[in-house]
């Protein structure tokens, strides 16, 4: 119970610090601290259009969030998941071109089984390279990145290019039919409902099954969990690739809600987002759901800082920067804080 | 800021849509969109870097500042947005929160699929994008395209390059081999080559408009091989120039005016004068007049434009160059006619044969004229 308490508290004060911070950094810029704030609050959550708009961008970082979040949990900082996104996206795509003009329930589930195949193997790939042959796995996620991004500018300009895309080389498209629509009647794609429930049943199978239990062993300890017999290679491989397909399924969906066909906008830095949710959220699974809200929603608010205070897209950044820097040194709080701590009565 | 603006619940954003929707079915919008004389003009820019890149998004947003000054236009802009569903809010955002009335949504990546199935549900706004790629047996009238013939001035740039080059050997730094970038590389060529045949322009392809630690690496070993003059096609030219004003070596710019980074090198550059562009849909629709689905035009129509020339042009090449300007101003001026021969000596234009700026032909060119030193491959 207290500590229920002290992971609610302890974020919200820190969330609260960082809002002073930040508008101290505005009145330098000569805008109203307060004015500012406010328009903040109304473009990420003022209004339905505002939620919607908050929404469709916090729906890829849940998923890319869950890429960084799970190997942290077994003890890796993973930074791959843009080059997960990025692998599973672009398979997502050629398997969707590929059996174009089949029922548009097989083409897009086995658009959502290949790119989480793909991505998942990608980051399974490093998972491997950490255990086996003690490869650095920050180095070799982010290395990973540069490829996968090189891949899908090579198969775009080359193979996959529809020569009618000419100024903005594209793969052929996977047709209107295979997309992702929208959740009933509002411009929100069914990506949300994918990102939500990954979320919650990674959250279940952490807290409460074995494997949940033995990762956060290895997390922990991984010398005294290797002693105590379990199979800390397969478990860290398994857990990357769990990680790994999450970041590609989100691939999948950018290819199948939003752009239909594969090319460099595939690579949009939700994957970099993701890894600032994901230590935002403390590499909690369902923590990750309302800071993805909380980034979306200050990233669809950028615009009417720029509209209506002339601000540059900069001063959301500078907030996600001075947010992540004050949840980061917060952590320094957990467990120091007697008043969260029920009173032990002594004889 | 008003409240009432920002205020929005869904059933009036609803409303809002079917009344305009009506609206523009009784007001008997045909071809194209046409307002009744509207009080101010609401103009809406969004961008895919930063306003101040010394590049392609400078070059929109000095357009927008230019149109933002006419006191009944209300011009607001957005910078940084990527080519992913987050434009499609930042269009939605302009139209119910700003009441924008035209959009001008600059990169190139934002046409298809976000700019048409937007203005497929917006059909009251007017969504014009700069690229030339509106089709009107395809796409919704309600959207429109822009371009300049910007190898125009590319191709002047290349006659004071050809002027001013001492060893014969120019450096071009480009992107991606698309169409519209081979264009100006081929047109630097023929205009440097229009001054002495056995000039070479060396190419670079960079893989991305925006990749600062190649193009500087590029520009580096080019002016380590000799080239003296450096030119290129990213969406920043900034590193380029620099690094060829740092390297003693001259360069001409692009997108905008680079001048003041170069003090020394810089020649002269090909330029977008969208501040013409935009002030000139802005007086459209203040009048109330139709709006032409495609607009496209070159130095004549007053769409591109040459960087003033440097303090290091010569006398003679300035006059060179003006006397060609003068004939792409009269019509007479036409870079691609034949015979022509492709880098790997294929007859890609025969003789007798020309195309000129407006032929369709151009807009898949796909091959490096005689005289460019690379491939069509990055």
């Amino acid at each position: 119970m207290w500590s229920y308490i002290e992971s609610i508290a302890i974020p919200v004060a820190a969330l609260l610090l960082s809002l002073v911070i930040f508008s101290v950094f505005i009145l330098f810029s000569g805008a109203n601290a307060i004015d500012v704030l406010e328009a903040i609050f109304r473009g990420a959550f003022g209004s339905w259009f505002s939620w919607q708009n908050t929404l469709v961008r916090a729906a890829p970082l849940m998923l890319t969030a869950i890429c960084t979040a799970l190997p942290a949990r077994i003890g890796l900082i993973v930074i791959g998941g843009e080059g997960a996104m990025v692998a599973g996206g672009l398979a997502a795509a050629m398997i969707g071109i590929a059996l174009n003009g089949l029922p548009p329930l097989l083409v897009i589930s086995s658009m959502v089984l290949t790119g989480s195949l793909i991505g998942g193997l990608w980051i399974a790939a490093v998972g491997a390279f950490k255990h086996y042959r003690n490869v650095n796995e920050t180095i070799s996620s982010l290395l990973l990145n540069y490829i996968a991004i090189a891949v899908l500018n090579f198969l775009v300009l080359g193979i996959l290019r529809d020569p009618a895309s000419l100024n903005k080389p594209s793969s052929y498209p996977i047709g209107d039919a295979n997309m992702i629509g929208n959740i009933g009647d509002t411009s929100i794609h069914g990506g949300l409902i994918f990102g939500v429930v990954t979320c919650l049943i990674l959250w279940f199978v952490m807290r409460r099954t074995t494997f949940g239990f033995a990762v956060d062993m290895i997390g922990g300890n991984r010398r005294a969990a290797q002693l105590s017999g379990l199979a800390v290679g397969k478990l860290v491989i398994v857990t990357c690739f769990i990680a790994g397909a999450a970041a590609g399924l989100a691939g999948m969906i950018e290819i199948a809600a939003v752009q239909g066909r594969a090319n460099t906008s595939l690579n949009a830095g939700y994957g970099y987002a993701g890894i600032l949710v994901a230590f935002l959220a403390r590499h909690n699974p369902l923590a990750i759901i309302p800071v993805a809200l909380l980034l979306g929603g200050i990233r669809a608010s950028s615009g009417l800082l720029q509209r209506n205070f002339d601000l540059p897209d900069a001063t959301t950044l500078v907030l996600q920067g001075i947010i992540f820097i004050v949840i980061l040194a917060s952590e320094a709080f957990y467990g120091k804080l007697n008043w969260f701590k029920p009173k032990v009565v002594t004889a | 800021m008003s409240k009432d603006k920002i205020n929005l619940s869904r059933r009036n954003l609803l409303k809002g849509i079917t009344a305009a929707g009506a609206a523009s079915v009784m007001g008997g919008f045909g071809m194209s969109t046409a307002w009744a004389a509207p009080k101010s003009v609401n103009m809406g820019f969004i961008y895919v870097g930063p306003r101040d890149d010394y590049g392609y998004n400078q070059s929109h947003f000095e357009g927008k500042s230019a149109v933002a000054k006419l006191d009944w236009v209300k011009a607001f802009d957005e910078e940084n947005v990527p080519e992913t569903i987050e434009v499609v809010k930042t269009m939605e955002s302009m139209i119910n929160l700003n009441g924008a009335q035209v959009l001008f949504p600059t990169s190139f990546g934002y046409f298809d699929p976000f700019i048409l199935k937007t203005a497929a549900k917006y059909p009251q706004v007017m969504f014009l994008h700069c690229g030339g790629l509106w089709d009107a047996s395809k796409h919704p009238k309600n959207v429109g395209s822009y371009f300049g013939y910007i190898d125009e001035p590319v191709y002047l740039s290349g006659v004071i390059a050809g002027h001013m080059s001492k060893t014969g050997k120019l450096g071009y730094i480009a992107a991606i081999p698309i169409p519209q970038v081979l264009r100006n590389i081929n047109s630097f060529t023929l205009g440097a080559r229009s001054v002495n045949p056995k000039i070479t322009t060396h190419v670079v392809f960079t893989g991305g408009w925006s990749n600062p630690v190649k193009e500087a690496e590029a520009a580096n070993s080019m002016a380590d091989q000799g080239i003296d003059v450096l030119t290129c096609h990213v969406d920043s030219p900034k590193v380029v120039v620099q690094t060829a004003e740092k390297r003693g070596i001259m360069c001409c710019g692009y997108h905008t005016d680079q001048s003041v980074l170069a003090p020394k090198g810089f020649l002269t550059g090909a330029e977008w004068n969208w501040s013409k562009v935009y002030s000139d849909y802005a007086e459209m629709i203040k009048t109330g007049k139709t709006i032409p689905n495609l607009v496209r035009g070159g130095l004549k129509e007053g769409i591109v434009k040459s960087s003033p020339y440097g303090k290091v042009v010569t006398a003679k090449a300035k006059v060179h160059a003006d006397k060609i300007r003068k004939q792409f101003m009269d019509g007479s001026m036409v870079v691609y006619k034949g015979p022509l021969k492709d880098n790997t000596g294929k007859i890609v234009i025969p003789a007798g044969k020309q195309h000129t700026q407006t032929d369709i032909a151009l807009e898949s060119m796909n091959w490096l004229v005689e005289g460019v030193i690379g491939t069509t491959k990055s």
